[in-house]
C-alpha cells in the first residue's frame, strides 16, 4: 500500500507496474481526470491544494481499510496537486489481486473514501475568467 | 498555551491568513478554539462548526487540546 501527494504528471503505467505481479489476474485502475464542464460552466483548469501531510495520512488509512475489506488487494493511490489543465489526471488509484471482484471492490471503496476525506480542494478556472472553490455539497455532481 | 492553527483554500481566502497562533486557556478544546477564530478579521464568512484536525486526524468539538498541537480548519474537501 502506498498513497502519495504528487505535483507532477501521474505516470498511470508506473502506477499498474507498482501493484501487478505474476499472482495477480486482475488489476483495476480508476484515473480521475479535470473536465471541460462543471455544473454548465466551461472550466479552462483547475488548481488542487491539499493539506499534504494529512492527505497522505487520510489517503494511506482509506487504502488500508480498503485492503482489509478485500484481503489479498494491494493498492497504491496518487494524487496530483498544482494547477491541472482539461483532460490532466488528478488522481490514479490501481489495485491489483488474484481476481477482479475484490480488486474492483477495493478500487471503488478507495476512490469513494479518498474523494469525501482527503482535506485536498480545487479551485475552477473558468473560460470566462472567473474562479471559484468547488463545494462537492453544493454541487449537482462532483 | 500557545496553538497554531492552519487555514485552506476558502478559509485562507477568507481570512488572508494561512496559519497563525492562538493562546487559549490550559484544558482547551476544539470548540474554545474555534471561539477565538471566530474573533479573527474576516471569519464571519467561515461556518460556526467547520470540520476540524488535530495533529492531523479529524476530531470532535469536544477534543481537549494540548501544548504544541497543530490544529487545522478544513473547508469542505474537494478531491479527486
Amino acid at each position: 500500500m502506498r498513497a502519495s501527494v504528487v505535483t507532477r504528471p501521474l505516470d498511470l503505467g508506473a502506477l499498474v507496474r507498482e501493484v501487478a505481479d505474476a499472482r495477480s489476474g486482475a488489476t483495476a485502475l480508476f484515473v480521475g481526470t479535470v473536465r471541460s464542464t462543471n455544473d454548465g460552466r466551461e472550466v479552462r483548469a483547475i488548481e488542487y491544494t491539499a493539506y499534504e501531510a494529512m492527505a497522505e495520512r487520510e489517503m494511506s488509512t482509506v487504502l488500508v481499510e480498503a485492503e482489509q475489506r478485500n484481503t489479498g488487494v494491494v493498492l497504491v493511490a496518487e494524487h496530483r496537486i498544482g494547477l491541472l489543465e482539461v483532460g490532466d489526471a488528478s488522481i490514479a488509484i490501481a489495485a491489483a489481486h488474484e481476481h477482479r471482484g475484490p480488486a474492483l471492490d477495493a478500487l471503488r471503496y478507495a476512490i469513494d473514501e479518498i474523494k469525501t476525506r482527503a482535506p485536498i480542494w480545487k479551485r475552477e478556472m473558468y473560460a470566462d475568467g472567473s474562479e471559484s472553490w468547488v463545494d462537492p455539497a453544493r454541487s449537482e455532481a462532483t | 498555551m500557545l496553538i497554531t492553527v492552519r487555514f485552506f483554500a476558502s478559509y485562507a481566502d477568507n481570512l488572508g491568513l494561512r496559519d497563525t497562533e492562538l493562546a487559549l486557556a490550559d484544558g482547551a478544546s476544539v470548540s474554545d478554539l474555534l471561539s477565538s477564530v471566530a474573533r479573527l478579521p474576516g471569519a464571519s464568512a467561515l461556518p460556526r462548526n467547520p470540520l476540524v484536525a488535530v495533529n492531523q486526524v479529524y476530531a470532535a468539538p469536544e477534543t481537549r487540546l494540548r501544548p504544541g498541537d497543530e490544529v487545522a480548519l478544513i473547508p469542505p474537501v474537494a478531491g479527486g
